[in-house]
């Protein structure tokens, strides 16, 4: 029904012409779900608004074909689009919250959709939007038709989306990394919820996302695309059995799953024999009834009820939950940028919790405890260098300077594998994976015993994350650091941790040794987190691991 | 480990201006005008043919000529060395007004937009209070409440624009506040105040620059039209604002050249000002450095 052949789409910029996709084809079944996978850069969502013919100015389709049911998109009308575009086809996008309008209800958004493909007319298009709403299973639907977007939450909002997506009968949806961004349970409904619609209405679609794991899981067939060009192409299950292309068992190799070893996301050539990390030390960390209150406009905000944990010299200790249940309350607590409400943080046997924020900034213990953040692009200076972000902690708490400083410079560079030659890029010249490093040699420049790790791989391609996880279980083993791991993503925590803590609410759920928690997790919500993280065909991975040990 | 380059040097800067120019040919142009004043600024006094404040009765409101390009004045003095001379008056005054306005301006909206709470609403209204006034008026009523002096020009100038910095800043700061990289120096060792001025402030120095070169044109604008009303600057002084208050007598009359040509060059300093605005952005944009 959807026939797409040699699509190639170029971008006109400054320095000349760029080719985002080069030459693709594929066709599309009706009631299939297509899979279209890729890492940041393959031009995947281009090539879904390439179909929908919405490419930024200064992009066009610069060859090739693109049918639908017999009729050519390629030649059609600006007009003929616009009644296709949410009729016929229609799209999600990646975030949500962008996607609507924030300043309008969001009942009223659905019925423009309505309204505008002649679905509706102005006395019954209340009445479809409600049950619009009521069809992607949103509770109290006569009562969420008044809400505004900010009123609702990140998934809520997908919900709407997909409502307005679906409310036109289209025979074709085109989801745009549905779900990133998205808490992992919320994605598992989101996702569910898409699929049954799917299903229902013998819809087609083309999931786009980053995730093999999750396209595996919701899609029948998988196209891998990497730059500009699909690689490989198949149903999902034999993409995962038997990858073919080089870059694809790459990628499949990088998926964080069950049953994996650290060294297993890398290539084979690349396992290296996981060094061995000390882990039953003294406690170095003891966390004691710590409490975190915000003042609120409707009374306080219990961000952090009372957690206590130790964290043992040596130990990698993984911090899991959900947006909002504290986490990074507690982690900016734990790195002393936050003052807590009450209770205490002992820290090498001295209470380091009662000591101000900004009077920690001249403790000696300052370059004890540090952190790499979550977000590589936000978390360097965008004026200074790489050199001179790494540089900052030296000379600020280091008191180096000169000749000293520089070597010292050059010697984390090299610890990070970050090519000496970069050092004098700026941030926007480097790439995410360069970005990440950077920040971890700032992170160990002063040879930290306690190390808070936030999400340091959330914003990364797999491949990238594989690389950096195994860089930081290296430096692990060699600086004898200890780790605390904040994440969403237990699949991911498992990789690098000895030890687990589950939040939700501000409060610890559940914890214990990994391997324990992960195989019998006691808490109902460790168990719906564990459950909620996508499954891609399970059998063959261990096939090809077998294989790939095979062939060591 | 050959070549690390701790920092961008100054020979760095200069081919980043050469980029800069040719990449954008209007910035070249204007680079070239501004250069062309602040010669004039600094050595129109040596330059000129006549004495700008001597009087020849015997040759007042000639038209351009070969040996007055720009004409003379009802007094006789020569228009071209006065339009000349006036131009280290009239940029010392802006460039003085705008310095004062960046920095006041810089300091209270870093405070406000990191800080935040009672002092950053304090901040806003009072600033809000000097917007509610009509600019000029504001700026002539300073002008006559302080005195009728050059420095009190400045001031004026000065106080008008501070609301226009402290806003930009106020906005840029805010938004960096809890920015990965603003905690990466705190944990570095840097206190809040050393975070605000050396990591976070510099970063809206890029919208600033815009910011300082339209301003630049309206501080121009705003000396010269003060001189025109008759605040600031007195006769005999060559300054552009006087200049074409008394030429303006004398347009009726068909000696246009008395106001035009002062006028001229206001426009010119104007125009010069406002096209630098992309270019001093793109020199003070590390992201444009590729």
């Amino acid at each position: 029904m959807l026939s797409v052949k040699d699509l190639s789409v170029a971008f006109k910029t400054r320095k000349g012409q760029v080719d985002a996709v080069r030459g693709i084809s594929f066709d599309l079944a009706p009631g299939e779900t297509l899979g279209i996978v890729g890492e940041s850069g393959s031009g995947k969502s281009v090539t879904s608004y390439a179909l929908m013919r919405i490419l930024d100015a200064g992009g066009r389709i610069s060859a090739g074909d693109v049918s639908w049911n017999g009729r050519d998109l390629r030649a059609a009308s600006e007009s003929a689009m616009r009644s296709l575009r949410g009729r016929e086809i229609s799209m999600i996008f990646q975030n949500p919250r962008a996607a609507l309008n924030p300043i309008r209800k969001v009942g009223h958004q659905i019925e423009d959709v309505l309204r505008q493909h002649g679905r509706a007319t102005r006395s019954d298009a209340q009445a479809k939007a409600i049950a619009a709403l009521e069809a992607v299973k949103i509770r109290n639907a006569a009562e969420r038709y008044h809400a505004y977007p900010f009123e609702l939450s990140g998934g809520m909002c997908q919900r709407i989306v997909i409502a307005i997506a679906l409310a036109c009968d289209p025979k074709l949806m085109i989801a745009d990394e549905p779900t990133t961004g998205l808490d992992i349970t919320t994605q598992k409904a989101v996702m569910e919820l898409m699929r049954d619609l799917i299903r229902e209405r013998g819809m087609s679609s083309i999931v786009i996302t980053h995730d093999l794991g999750l396209a595996a899981e919701y899609c029948d067939r998988l196209a891998v695309m990497k730059d500009g060009q699909i690689v490989e192409t198949g149903p999902s299950a034999q993409i995962f059995a038997n990858p073919q292309h080089p870059y694809t068992r790459k990628l499949v190799d990088a998926t964080p799953r069950p049953g994996v070893s650290i060294r297993d996301l890398l290539p084979p050539e690349a396992r290296m024999p996981e060094l061995p990390h000390d882990t039953d030390g003294r406690a170095i960390l003891e966390v004691v009834d710590l409490v975190k209150t915000y003042p609120g406009k409707s009374g306080p905000v219990h961000a952090v009820k009372g957690i206590s944990f130790t964290i043992r010299e040596g130990q990698s200790v993984g911090l899991v939950g959900e947006s909002g249940c504290g986490k990074s309350t507690t982690s900016a607590m734990l790195v002393r940028l936050l003052d807590p409400s009450s209770g205490a943080i002992v820290f090498d046997g001295h209470e380091i919790g009662g000591i101000p924020a900004e009077r920690f900034l001249r403790d000696p213990r300052r370059a004890q405890i540090q952190m790499v953040f979550q977000d590589a692009t936000d978390s360097l200076n965008p004026r200074h260098n790489a050199f001179d972000s790494i540089a900052e902690p030296l000379r600020r708490l280091g008191r180096m300077r000169g000749a000293r400083l520089a070597a010292r410079v050059g010697e984390l560079a090299q610890l990070t594998g970050l090519p000496a030659h970069l050092l004098s890029r700026y941030p926007h010249q480097l790439s995410g994976g360069q970005k990440a490093r950077v920040g971890i040699a700032r992170a160990i420049a002063l040879d930290p015993k306690f190390l808070i790790l936030d999400e340091p791989t959330a914003a990364l391609d797999v491949s990238i994350q594989a690389v950096v996880l195994n860089l930081l279980a290296d430096l692990r083993a060699r600086l004898g650091m200890t780790y605390l791991f904040v994440s969403h993503d237990l699949n991911v925590v498992r990789l690098l941790c000895d030890h687990v803590i589950v939040m939700q609410d501000g409060q610890i759920v559940e914890q214990g040794p990994t391997a324990k928690l992960m195989d019998a997790p006691e808490h109902p919500y460790t168990r719906e987190l564990l459950h909620s993280a996508p499954k891609p065909p399970a059998a063959p991975f261990a096939m090809g691991h077998a294989a790939a040990k095979a062939a060591e | 480990m050959t070549d690390i380059t701790p920092r961008q040097t100054g020979n760095g800067m200069l081919t980043h201006l050469g980029h800069v120019m040719r990449e954008n040919p209007v910035t070249a142009l204007s680079f070239g005008l501004f250069s062309c004043f602040v010669l004039q600024a600094f050595f129109g006094q040596w330059l000129v043919p006549y004495d700008p404040l001597a009087t020849n009765s015997a040759r007042a409101l000639e038209a351009p000529s070969a040996d007055h390009w720009f004409g003379t004045d009802q007094l006789g003095r020569d228009v071209f060395s006065r339009v000349i001379v006036a131009t280290r008056l009239d940029l010392t005054i802006s460039v003085l007004a705008v310095a004062i306005s960046f920095v006041i301006g810089s300091v209270l909206g870093a405070v406000a937009g990191y800080w935040g709470g009672w002092l950053d609403s304090v901040l806003n209204r009072i600033l809000d209070t000097i917007m509610a006034f009509p600019l000029f008026v504001l700026a002539m009523g300073i002008v006559a409440a302080l005195g009728n002096t050059v420095e009190n020009i400045i001031y004026a100038t000065a106080i008008i624009n501070i609301p226009f910095y402290a806003r930009v800043v106020r906005a840029e700061v805010n938004i960096r506040r809890e920015a990965g990289f603003a905690l990466a120096a705190r944990l570095s060792g840097n206190g809040h105040m050393r975070t605000l001025a050396f990591h976070i402030f510099p970063n809206a120095l890029p919208p600033m620059m815009v910011q300082v070169s339209l301003n630049m044109g309206w501080a121009i604008l705003n000396a010269a039209g003060l001189s025109f009303v008759g605040l600031g600057v007195r006769p005999p002084t060559p300054e552009w604002g006087i200049m074409v208050a008394e030429g303006a007598n004398f347009i009726i009359s068909g000696h246009w050249w008395v106001a035009l040509f002062p006028g001229l060059w206001l426009m010119l300093a104007v125009f010069t000002f406002n096209l630098m605005g992309d270019g001093l952005r793109d020199l003070v944009d590390p992201r444009r450095r590729t």
